[in-house]
């Protein structure tokens, strides 16, 4: 009994233990966007002030719950989150359609030359987008894309990793399901849209919101891709507020809460669906 | 599948049909390929071979510098600080990434009440972007109103600080996703390893890092790989914090923001980060190669 007890009572401050660490380290991993909040809402020429005058700086000076409102009217964020959504859409349609279809052909027909193709796809993940940037910029000039939703997304409409990921989906269905399906009289393309993309949803499901997460969050291409505001999407809008003057600077703190906020709603919506794509590949956010 | 040993000439015309399918379903993908990733390497070889005539439209050609141009580059001081630059970003962000991300998923792999809302809490950051974590990070290392403007070694100013600033905000914006590919490698060791370690007497230290460490050693070497791509990849931080320009990685000096360097100049810098890219990919490939599976 008395044994039982103690055990109990150890399992009890091991857990208190516990829930400390754990509290201390979301402190860690909350605090600046705690501070980011902070200077959003602060009045800003009174919060440097009172930063001059030896302040702390770790709580709101003044109140200007308004600057949310302020930042979408003044800052043009309306038009650069339009952008962004109407751009990460094109995107995210484009690479899920060409993967489909290539992932298709890799795990379902044969054909001369597969491997050679194969290798091709697998070889442009040697090509990011950082190493073609200047030439890409150039092709883009030349096409006439500068500024335009077009220049925007289409160097990512294809996708190796979305291709090898559902490849491997389209591998996992049985053979005799397609053999059965075809001896019915169904077409590739039937069986295609009626039954193997139906089947491998739940990995679909995951490159759709991998594919958003790389699109919306993405910053090197369109920062130079275009240079009109109009066609500013909501991470280069977020460098331009950022190099304004020090007195401006809760428009840019504003804004970076707003442009994360359909990301947070998403990871807390999806959770599961956006871990299992993270996991299964990491691309870059 | 469709695959038939028997040539006649019925079973000839059906995979030439399914051969002409399969490069219809390919077409999108190669063109879109062929456009944006392998005719821009050659474009990248061309443009570091000419100057480009600035007058273009006045009826001037573009200059002949010759492959001179790129091993003037490639051995030149701009590659050599821009590579110096970002092999120590990654010297600071990988392992202190690593190191963070084994710490959130030890403390949230248990089983405990409310242990979701801490879950969600460490993996939040997935939700940033560089621009967004770069901007946050302001309010910390901002040199006129920044909270840490008077911590010298983190100084954004200093050479001696000043990567190493940018660097926290790229460990803060990696740490939701290194701890979820950690966590997730925590939670797929089986209950079995675990109660057996336990049983032999095993101390908590020893228990991590003669047990726990070596079954999650694969992820961790998925996650330093994953994570060393992200350090040659950084850009956004470095344009948005501005730290001293001896803090300037390779594409950084590739992007050129201040538009100081000539096309040709930036086009072989290209071709350097092409080949850094193809010594990372290969080692990674060898490494995966012996490491990837468990207890050998």
């Amino acid at each position: 009994m008395a044994t039982e007890h103690a055990a109990a009572t150890r399992r009890r401050l091991r857990n208190a233990g516990s829930y400390v660490l754990l509290t201390v380290l979301s402190a860690v991993i909350l605090f600046p966007v705690y501070t980011t909040i902070v200077r959003a809402v602060s009045e800003p020429i009174p919060y440097l002030k009172s930063l001059q005058a030896g302040g702390g700086g770790l709580w709101p000076v003044g109140w200007d719950g308004g600057v949310f409102g302020r930042v979408f009217r003044t800052g043009d964020l309306t038009h650069a989150l339009l952008l962004s959504a109407i751009v990460s859409v094109v995107i995210v349609v484009g690479q899920v359609l060409t993967s489909i279809f290539a992932a298709y052909a890799f795990a379902c027909l044969e054909f001369p030359l597969k491997r050679t193709m194969f290798a091709l796809v697998v070889g442009t993940l040697l090509l990011p987008i950082e190493v073609t940037l200047v030439a890409n910029i150039e092709t883009v000039r030349d096409l006439g894309w500068f500024n335009s939703i077009q220049g925007l997304s289409a160097p990512f409409l294809a996708w190796a990793f979305g291709v090898f990921l559902m490849r491997q989906a389209f591998l996992g269905i049985p053979g005799e399901m397609q053999d059965a399906a075809l001896l019915d009289g169904f077409s590739h393309r039937r069986f295609l849209f009626r039954i193997a993309v139906p089947i491998c949803r739940p990995i679909i499901g995951s490159c759709v919101l991998i594919s958003f997460l790389g699109a919306w969050n993405q910053y090197l291409w369109p920062r130079y891709a275009a240079d009109q505001q109009e066609y500013q999407t909501i991470q280069v809008a977020l460098r331009t507020l950022a190099t304004r003057e020090v007195t401006e600077l809760n428009f840019a703190f504003a804004a970076a809460i707003v442009a994360a906020i359909p990301l947070v709603v998403l990871l807390v919506a999806f959770q599961r669906q956006i871990i299992r794509g993270l996991t299964a590949g990491a691309v870059k956010g | 599948m469709v695959r038939r040993s028997a040539e006649s000439a019925p079973r000839r015309s059906t995979r030439f049909r399914e051969g002409l399918l399969a490069y219809g379903f390919l077409a999108p993908v190669l063109v879109l390929f062929a456009a944006f990733a392998y005719y821009p390497l050659s474009r990248l070889v061309y443009l570091s071979l000419y100057q480009r005539n600035a007058n273009a439209f006045l009826g001037g050609s573009d200059r002949w510098l010759g492959p001179g141009n790129i091993i003037d580059v490639l051995s030149g001081p701009e590659l050599r600080s821009g590579v110096w630059v970002s092999a120590r970003f990654t010297l600071l962000t990988v392992p202190l990434g690593v190191i963070l991300g084994l710490l959130l998923a030890v403390a949230a792999d248990r089983r405990l009440a409310g242990i979701r809302i801490f879950q969600t809490i460490f993996s939040s950051t997935v939700a940033s972007s560089v621009a967004v974590a770069s901007v946050v990070f302001l309010t910390l290392l901002q040199p006129e109103t920044g909270l840490w403007r008077d911590v010298s070694w983190l100084s954004l100013n200093r050479p001696g600080s000043a990567l190493l600033a940018v660097s926290l905000s790229a460990v803060w914006q990696n740490a939701g996703l290194t701890f979820v590919v950690v966590l997730a490698a925590l939670q797929a060791i089986p209950d079995e390893v675990r109660e057996a370690s336990m049983l032999d007497g095993f101390g908590v230290a020893r228990r991590f890092f003669r047990v726990t460490v070596p079954l999650i050693s694969p992820a961790l070497l998925f996650l330093a790989i994953v994570l060393v791509v992200h350090a040659l990849q950084a850009y956004a931080q470095f344009e948005i914090l501005r730290p001293t320009d001896t803090a300037q990685p390779l594409l950084y000096k590739i992007a050129d923001p201040d538009g100081v360097l000539p096309l040709s100049t930036r086009a072989a810098l290209s071709l350097g980060l092409f080949v850094l890219t193809l010594v990372v990919s290969f080692t990674q490939f060898t490494l995966l190669d012996k490491r990837v599976h468990y207890g050998d």
